[in-house]
């Protein structure tokens, strides 16, 4: 049924129908109200769930992991500087192979005190163990967490899914969204069935002390997870594109790819404004397309090789940066290419960080010096008479 | 002779920060300024004061004054106050916490500096309630009550912020209302002079939020409650139970003596033979650096 609702509502209807047993969360804006409306659906009846307002992030993310333990299904919702306080816990979530998710509403992070999107958040945890998602729209990201949920609890993989979504712009924007029903959730989702869980019958334990003899195996296990899932979530939307009619593109999706000489490579949001921007570069001639990275883990090279290889030029741009060194998911598609033969040149730009608007006007003035020659670690419209 | 009026201006970023961002009646407002007559009625030097707050509407308090602020993660204003007593003794450091930042997010952080009984005034402002994310019920919501997370009424229980206070070894604990401003000035003057772990618990009104959910009118309509509800401690001792059932406890609660934190590591390291860190005379400054 298509409804007009807040981004934040749009997540929270497309969590009630996965029936999460547990949510609990702390608030934070911009995630706030994703948990206000979970929490209203619990109250009202609607949504059969223990919700927790627990008393910190560190609180949230641990409460969720032991209701996964216990065979739970799980959500948790944060952003920002909350994220980073459940980081101890992410990483126990993934070293547990507990397939619970958590919605991070992408937000800066201090200091200074920054309350609008970017994705600096989300990156810090690239090497935690978690699926990485990241959606454009509020259809997207309603779609997507039934999906993390069959992904995540998929036996093999069992490991957790991070759903990635612009704060503000997202969380905040009201669109038309059509809504799951909650027959179709339930014949597309099963419940969950862990691999293993706390039970009083069959004692085990969860986290113990993983000495020097088995640790690293623990790791391999987890990356092998991980490379696995890759086709999972590939075979999800695939499903999920056969029940709903849906598609966004599996772990990578194109936009006027085809003939494309210069590419734009973004995740999130932006790549809406991308996509507006490139039909009236196309519309002057510009042989443009876009990128867009749904996935960040597992990082999907051979796709991004196979889509970028024979273009000549790439625009990554992004709304994170590892200072000291580059851009991540630059980084990521320049070491992809380093065993291949023909490379695209790559220009690392950054965009957005603390929630500055990305214009059209800046994403054209961006294409046409690339254009004219590589721009590589290039501030998109800084302010010159600041720094 | 300067007015307290104008120490008090003095003590502002009067010009480059305001008009402020809470909502027109917050009672944050006043505490702010109880807080700044009675350090303008002690003659505090503002460039010897550090005040520090983490994030919520009361954490913006040090974004007006005119002290040498730090205004630090949710929750983490204690824990930053710690380190920063700890650094400098010789200076007043004052932590201004909310209920949700301060006791839910932060509860570790306030119950372990009252054990250690370091020497930071907390000036916690109550309202009940997350202001700033939207109204979720916080650690000091009343059971029952209504928050934007329990539509149908709060199942949890609130702290006794006094009994906490008390139970993890502050030395001073004292609560007022907005409504009497003239109290709480008087209440924050001699937390300000206590050498210890000071609480002040200023009930505050968030008639924005609590107030809206939980159909509790006006801002006016909110203060002028705590003005009928709240019973001095004095005055209520000689109550019955019924009589004081429900109301507010006011004045200076609690007020003992052990010894400060900051001290007792001087000492130490006296006794080890070590040097303690000589007095350092605060510089004079133009302008205090802003957050
Ligand atoms: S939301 Fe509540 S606490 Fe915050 S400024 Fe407004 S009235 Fe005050």
């Amino acid at each position: 049924m298509k409804e007009f609702i807040e981004g934040s509502m749009a997540v929270a209807r497309g969590v009630a129908v996965c029936r999460p047993h547990v949510v609990s969360a702390y608030p934070i804006t911009p995630q706030t109200h994703i948990v206000e409306h979970l929490s209203e659906l619990v109250a009202d009846g609607i949504l059969d769930s223990q919700f927790i307002n627990v008393e910190s992030e560190f609180g949230a993310a641990s409460v969720v992991l032991g209701a996964a333990a216990a065979g739970g299904r799980a959500f948790s919702a944060t952003t920002s500087q909350g994220l980073l306080l459940m980081g101890e816990v992410l990483y126990n979530i993934s070293g547990m192979r507990l397939p619970l998710v958590i919605t991070v509403a992408n937000r800066a992070v201090s200091a200074p005190i920054n309350i609008w999107n970017d994705h600096s958040d989300a990156m810090v945890f690239r090497d935690a163990g978690w699926i990485m998602l990241f959606a454009e729209d509020n259809q997207e990201v309603h779609d997507m967490h039934i999906q993390a949920y069959k992904i995540g609890e998929t036996r093999e993989i069992s490991l957790p899914v991070m759903v990635n979504m612009d704060g503000f712009i997202l969380t905040h924007a009201y669109e038309p969204v059509d809504t799951i029903s909650q027959k179709d959730a339930d014949d597309f989702l099963p419940p969950f069935d862990p691999v293993v869980k706390l039970d009083v019958d069959n004692p085990l334990t969860m986290g113990p002390l993983g000495e020097p003899q088995w640790y690293l195996e623990t790791r391999y296990r987890i990356q092998q997870a991980m490379l696995e899932a890759k086709p999972v979530v590939k075979q999800v939307a695939k499903e999920f594109k056969e029940k709903f009619g849906r598609w966004y593109g599996d772990v990578i999706d194109g936009y006027r790819m085809d003939d494309a000489e210069i590419v734009y490579v973004a995740m999130g949001s932006i790549c809406g404004t991308i996509k507006d921007t490139i039909d009236e570069l196309r519309d002057k001639g510009e042989k443009v397309g876009l990128l867009k990275i749904r996935m960040f883990r597992p990082f999907p090279g051979e796709e991004i090789i196979d889509a970028l290889k024979d273009k000549q030029k790439v625009i990554v741009l992004e709304k994170a940066l590892s200072l000291g060194a580059s851009g991540m998911l630059s980084d990521e598609i320049k070491a992809a290419f380093y065993a291949t033969p023909h490379r695209p040149e790559i220009s690392s730009t950054f965009a957005g960080l603390g929630g500055r608007d990305i214009s059209k006007t800046s994403l054209a003035d961006l294409y046409h010096k690339v254009k004219g020659e590589r721009q590589d670690n290039m501030f998109v419209d800084l302010k010159e008479e600041l720094v | 002779m300067s007015t307290a009026s104008t120490i008090v201006y003095n003590y502002l970023r009067s010009k480059k920060k305001f008009p402020h961002v809470w909502c027109p009646g917050c009672g944050i407002g006043i505490v702010m300024g109880a807080l700044l007559r009675s350090m303008a009625d002690l003659e505090i030097d503002k460039n010897n004061v550090v005040m520090v707050s983490g994030i919520g509407c009361t954490g913006r308090m040090p974004v007006y004054c005119d002290f040498n602020t730090l205004h630090t993660t949710h929750g983490r204003a204690i824990a930053f106050a710690t380190g920063v007593k700890i650094a400098k003794p010789n200076m007043k450091v004052i932590a201004v916490v909310g209920d949700g930042d301060g006791l839910a997010i932060g509860g570790n952080h306030f119950i372990h500096a009252a054990r250690r009984n370091i020497d930071i005034t907390t000036i916690l402002v109550n309202n009940r309630i997350y202001g700033m994310t939207g109204g979720q019920y916080s650690p000091t919501t009343p059971w029952q009550k209504i928050g934007s997370t329990a539509p149908h009424g709060n199942v949890e229980h609130p702290f006794d912020i006094c009994d906490l206070a008390k139970g993890s070894g502050a030395t001073y604990f004292a609560r007022g209302t907005v409504y009497h401003a003239t109290q709480l000035q008087v209440l924050i003057k001699a937390a300000l002079q206590k050498k210890g772990f000071s609480v002040v618990e200023c009930i505050s009104n968030c008639h924005t939020l609590y107030g809206r959910l939980n159909r509790e009118g006006s801002a006016v309509k909110m203060i002028q409650w705590m003005k009928e509800n709240a019973i001095n401690a004095k005055v209520a001792e000689k109550k019955s139970p019924e009589e004081i059932e429900g109301k507010i406890l006011t004045g200076e609660l609690w007020n003992i003596e052990r010894p400060e934190y900051t001290e007792q590591y001087e000492r130490l390291i006296e006794r080890l033979g070590g040097k303690p860190p000589a007095e350092e005379k605060p510089e004079e400054k133009e302008e205090a650096v802003t957050q």
